[in-house]
């Protein structure tokens, strides 16, 4: 029997940096894996950027520890549904996303006369 | 012919929810569509700041009216996981009852609503005329007809009695017999077909890999539910997922029509088979550490991501809902329909934008 409730360790859930973002994504999608959501926490430094994927229901996570104030490349480019959640996570944390193919500017939810960012105690960068 | 900006919703005859999408349209066909949300926008989420985590079991069960014991059930079953608590068996039975009946009437009242969607007003008020039944049973075993508070850390708050269940099971007899009464005409109509056989068509690929969830992503061929995991009491019941194979607005009508059905057949599994017991633990400690925690809605798989750091405030409660899943795959659905049929496809993912904006 597969856990609903899963709680988050080293079997099921990779750390990686930044950077391999995007290959590590289009890794799990070759091996079959849908994208379920991104979730998100606000750390000293950093934003915690956690990505699931499940297969045959069980959940596979990958961690990433985006620096206040970086960018992470979007993985909208392997798995196009991204796109939504990645534009939530960049207008409640201000985690740059590069390269989402429909951005909001950090206006998804919030009015233009929102100027922070309602998780994160930093500004949102409106281009 | 230029393309036509034209805003849908967020106030639209026909939507019951405020989806709001502007759609590009060229001779009354859709070309492109682009969502915008945040107009009922809450920020529950942001309450656990000042909440705690058992005050929190309040805050999640109004994220959405339809399936309230289920977002309760989902964050309370992740806050049990993180605690290491054992749930007693007789609450797992009664969490899938009150479940099961959630299932019921939101998909009763998505059908009504689709009836009224394409005009057929008299079908939309015989399915909500025997929705009314499943609601006075969530009154009566749970005290309330929309905000069922039956859900705590450890178990559940109510019991239901030998005489309650023997009033539900004949309820839903008679429920059952009106419901068949009503599948030739919601199946096999012709005007029904004509307006949803073929349309809006999500194939099983782009399905899987749009995210898809709950009965969009079952119609399309994927037999993805996670009852399958068999959380609460769904490893001891004989259960399958409703599968429809052709990903139109007619399968995703049949799976649900199919899934309340089902839902009836799952109560009365329970009840066969109901232990008598405690009904919850005592939790003891504080929530530490990270959970991702998943239960089948009836709108599809919810999603909670809950962090602890041993302290009565989570540092993060997460949700992601199905309607919010559900969105990238309408916008695949939308280019090259009719303008005329957007509110249909639209309803088809059974939408509840208060769950997505959250």
């Amino acid at each position: 029997m597969i856990d609903s409730a899963v709680v988050v360790t080293e079997e099921n859930t990779a750390e990686i940096r930044p950077d391999e973002v995007i290959t590590q994504s289009r890794a799990l999608k070759d091996e079959g894996f849908r994208f379920v959501t991104m979730s998100s926490a606000e750390l000293a430094e950093s934003v915690c950027v956690l990505y699931h994927f499940d297969k045959d229901l069980e959940i596979r996570n990958l961690r990433v520890d985006v620096p206040k104030g970086s960018k992470i490349g979007s993985i909208a480019t392997v798995y196009s549904c991204a796109f939504l959640v990645e534009n939530e996570i960049k207008e409640h944390f201000g985690v740059d996303f590069d390269g989402i193919p429909l951005d909001f500017q950090g206006m998804m939810y919030n009015d233009e006369e929102v100027q922070r960012t309602p998780f994160c105690n930093i500004g949102i960068k409106r281009v | 012919m230029a393309k036509t900006v034209l805003p849908f919703g967020p106030q639209h005859p026909v939507l019951p929810e405020p989806l709001h999408l502007t759609l590009a349209i060229e001779d009354e066909i859709v070309k492109e569509a682009i969502p915008k949300l945040g107009y009922v926008h809450r920020g529950l989420e942001k309450l656990a700041e000042i909440r705690d985590h058992n005050q929190m079991i309040y805050i999640v069960e109004r994220v959405c009216g339809i399936c309230s014991c289920m977002h309760a059930l989902c964050y309370c079953q992740g806050i049990e996981a993180l605690m290491g608590l054992e749930v007693p068996e007789r609450a797992r039975y009664l969490r899938t009852i009150w479940s099961e009946m959630h299932r019921i009437h939101s998909h009763l009242l998505w059908l009504g609503l689709f009836a009224d969607a394409f005009g057929f007003e008299s079908l939309f008020m015989q399915f909500w005329r025997i929705r009314e039944r499943v609601m006075d049973l969530q009154e009566e075993t749970a005290g309330n007809r929309v905000i069922l508070s039956v859900n705590q850390v450890g178990g559940v708050r109510r019991d239901i009695t030998a005489e309650s269940a023997q009033w539900i099971l004949e309820t839903l007899k008679l429920a059952e017999k009106e419901l068949l009464q009503l599948k030739s005409t919601i199946l096999d109509d012709t005007t029904v077909k004509l307006r949803t056989v073929g349309k809006g068509v999500l194939t099983k690929e782009k399905a899987y890999e749009l995210g898809a969830a709950g009965p969009t992503l079952r119609a399309s061929g994927v037999a993805q539910d996670m009852r399958q995991t068999g959380y609460a009491a769904y490893s001891e019941l004989d259960f399958a997922p409703i599968v429809e194979t052709d990903g139109d607005c007619y399968a995703r009508t049949v799976v649900r029509f199919k899934e309340a059905l089902q839902a009836i057949d799952l109560i009365r599994q329970c009840f066969a088979k109901i232990p008598q017991g405690e009904l919850s633990v005592k939790p003891k400690g504080l929530p530490t550490g990270e959970v991702v925690s998943r239960v089948e809605q009836p709108r599809g798989e919810v999603l909670y991501y809950l962090r602890g750091s041993g302290k009565k405030f989570l540092e993060r409660v997460r949700i992601r809902t199905p309607t919010f899943a559900n969105i990238p795959p309408l916008l695949d659905m939308l280019p090259g329909c009719d303008l005329a049929d957007v509110p249909v496809l639209i309803l088809t993912i059974d939408p509840c934008i208060s769950c997505t904006e959250r």
